[in-house]
């Protein structure tokens, strides 16, 4: 259930963004989740409205924009979609992936007012 | 669910005390300010004899609505948590310590083999322990009963470590110079993957008495570790489990993983661990910038 702590550090990168901008409210958050993050997003969903309920961002909408996971096979040197941790490479069956892309955990933007 | 979980502050306890406020981290924030225009396509010329209530900051034109603009940020969530890892790293790395973070699923055996490890040390190498658990100061006391200092960390309702608990622990535990940390989290092999301690390895312990597919399961916790202890090895005569399949499933997650079989209980592979912790010690101290 670490998703409820990533709720509230998205929530501190959003205050702390509110306060620099100087803005009274938030709308819509988007957030860039990589299909390896280890994030549960219904879960994270679920805590996002349970952290913001006080807050600024309350009643805000959440976007999460998926980014699919990328690797290299160490073996032939191809370009492979990974879509979990323990698939073999499509082209030559080798295990030693290199995860290049789809780890990423971010707040894109926000629009406020 | 809980609504508390993992949230820290309130629940947590170093050593019984609460933690503290915390510090702001020396995490710089990168923004530019946008208008809305991006996603309103069609152009809004004013006509001269016009009046424009869509002059705002965004262009917004409908009555009533405030001026909404987007704010990019691009910032990573665990940023703040990355933060106070990189300052606990650089800590250990002037002081020449070195910091593992021992991961595993509750009951495979970690504090039996810190135990006996701080056992077999025997006094050799200056050490100290950080116990993650939710409740209890039990963890602690079993470390202290071995001859080594401890301090317990209760997390409350938390489900892992964070690098701002291990900065205010460490700042209670009196580290010595050149010494070895040992951190032992939470026992989950879900959340404590993705909070970065400031640790040189994260050491994943599997007992035998788990599945063999326990890395399949938990690929990220697999993938996070450098080594793998593969525990209670002492049993396997009676068991069903097939260690060269655990094995393999822990490398098709991490193919660099390194295996280490141990028993706490036979002190089969406890040499070996050993060594691997003497090597890391020495390389700690060997990185050390010179003093000043």
């Amino acid at each position: 259930m670490h998703e409820m702590s990533i709720a509230e550090s998205v929530l501190q990168i959003i205050e702390d963004t509110a306060r620099a901008e100087g803005c009274a409210r938030v709308k819509t958050v988007w957030l860039e989740i990589g299909q390896l993050a280890c994030v549960e997003k219904e879960a994270l969903r679920f805590c996002f409205d349970a952290v913001t309920q006080d807050s600024i961002a309350r009643d805000a909408r959440l976007e999460i924009l998926e980014i699919a996971g990328q690797g290299r096979c160490i073996e032939c040197a191809c370009n492979v979609a990974v879509t979990a941790r323990y698939e073999p490479c499509p082209n030559c069956g080798s295990l030693q992936i290199q995860v290049t892309g789809g780890e990423e955990m971010r707040v894109k933007e926000l629009e406020v007012e | 669910m809980c609504t508390t979980c993992g949230c820290g502050i309130g629940q947590t306890l170093i050593g019984g005390h609460a933690l503290r406020k915390p510090h702001k981290p020396g995490v710089e924030m990168h923004y530019r300010a946008r208008e809305l225009s991006a996603t309103h396509a069609h152009s809004h010329t004013p006509a001269h004899n016009t009046i424009n209530f869509g002059a705002g900051l965004a262009g917004t034109h409908a009555p009533g609505l405030s001026q909404a603009r987007i704010v990019k940020i691009e910032r990573d969530i665990l940023s703040k948590n990355n933060g106070y890892a990189d300052e606990n790293r650089r800590y250990f790395s002037a002081h020449g310590i070195f910091a593992l973070n021992l991961v595993s699923s509750p009951g495979s055996g970690k504090t039996t083999l810190l135990v006996k490890t701080i056992m077999a040390l025997n006094g050799s190498q200056p050490l100290a322990v950080i116990e993650g658990d939710q409740q209890t100061d039990n963890d602690a006391a079993r470390i202290r009963a071995a001859g080594a200092p401890a301090l317990q960390i209760n997390t409350g309702r938390g489900c892992h470590l964070d690098a701002l608990m291990i900065g205010q622990a460490m700042q209670r535990l009196d580290l010595k110079d050149d010494s070895l940390l040992l951190i032992e989290n939470v026992g989950n092999l879900v959340c404590p993957a993705s909070f970065d301690l400031g640790e040189a390895h994260k050491v994943v312990i599997f007992s035998v008495t788990e599945g063999e597919d326990k890395p399949l399961k938990y690929p990220d916790m697999f993938r996070a570790a450098d080594l793998m202890l593969l525990s209670k090895c002492d049993l396997l005569p009676h068991l069903d489990f097939d260690a060269k399949l655990a094995v393999e499933n822990a490398r098709r997650v991490n193919p660099n993983i390194q295996v280490i079989r141990v028993s706490a209980s036979s002190g089969e592979g406890l040499a070996e661990w050993l060594d691997w912790i003497a090597a890391g010690c020495h390389d700690a101290v060997a990185a050390k910038p010179p003093a000043v």
